[in-house]
């Protein structure tokens, strides 16, 4: 199952911030249910998208050495719901990073204003964990969120007209 | 110069902070996990933001030493320390209080051992030897 829930990234500041985009489509199964014939984008996949893009940015600040899992997500807020057709823009920039874990704050934005916020902390399961074994087939990061983190590092330096 | 007082009022909102509990719930002999419902996720979490709160650094093993996680029969049989084991706890966590945890030293209480004034006096042993307390 596919499982990466930002469509991309349009910067990239390795070790400090990311941004990344998703569009809100009607051809996602999920709107099927949530809800017929009300489509909004539930807050848990919102979440994800965040810590996705929080997660890329601290397991690239170490290069890839550890396995980011998300730990918690300590405070979350949204001041509305969002709907099939709009882009929402997932603003992340790391907090804290050491050999354990790392704590980042993530903000939802559309059409340039903040609708939503979320502090999120990763654990490295590696450093963290290192008594317990986890196969690969547990993480995001596969061959596809890779894909996404090159295209993270092409977009690089901040795009003044993609904001 | 920090007081005790002083750096129990910051540990204390730090866990209000990290644990998303009220005030009123939290004090100096609460137990992390028991009283304030802190899962071990959430142990990371609090030594970060006390990292950030204090300006100082915490490696792991300050804070959870190697004998509390031992497999040493030596140090731990039969999911209770042993007196060697206690030994060496007590040298590895100084500022737990470990009057109650003596009588019957089980592994699965030694949790209890962390409380808001154990990290408080964690915390400024760490800020007086770093010079700021």
């Amino acid at each position: 199952m596919r499982w990466i829930w930002i469509d991309g990234f349009l910067e990239f500041e390795s070790g400090k911030r990311a941004r990344s985009v998703k569009n809100l489509s009607s051809a996602e199964d999920h709107y099927a249910q949530h809800f017929p014939d009300y489509p909004v984008m539930p807050a848990a996949l919102i979440l994800e998208g965040l810590a996705q893009t929080g997660g890329i940015l601290a397991g690239e600040a170490n290069q890839f050495r550890e396995k980011v899992v998300l730990g918690k997500i300590n405070k979350a807020s949204f001041s509305r719901e969002f709907t099939v057709g709009e882009t929402l823009h997932y603003e992340v920039e790391l907090v804290h990073i050491r050999p354990e874990g790392a704590t980042a704050s993530g903000k939802v934005l559309v059409n340039g204003i903040c609708e939503g916020e979320a502090e999120i902390f990763f654990a490295h399961l590696d450093q963290a964990r290192s008594r317990q074994a986890f196969g690969e087939g547990n993480f995001v990061f596969t061959g596809e969120m890779r894909h996404l983190l090159d295209q993270a590092k092409r977009a690089g330096a901040p795009k003044p007209s993609q904001s | 110069m920090a007081s005790h007082e002083e750096v129990l009022s910051k540990v204390s909102s730090t866990l209000v902070e990290a644990l998303n509990i009220d005030e009123d719930e939290i004090n100096p002999e609460s137990t992390l996990t028991g009283d304030l419902g802190a899962e071990s996720i959430d142990f990371l979490d609090i030594v970060f933001r006390l990292e950030r709160e204090f300006g100082i650094k915490i490696p792991r093993e300050e804070l959870f030493p190697e004998a509390a996680q031992t497999s040493d029969v030596e140090l731990l049989k039969d999911g209770k320390y042993t007196p060697k084991g206690l030994a060496e706890l007590k040298k590895g966590m100084p500022f737990a209080d470990f009057s109650e945890f003596e009588k019957n030293p089980e592994a699965s209480q030694l949790t209890n051992l962390f409380t808001v004034n154990m990290i408080a006096r964690f915390v400024q042993d760490k800020l007086a030897k770093a010079g700021k307390a």
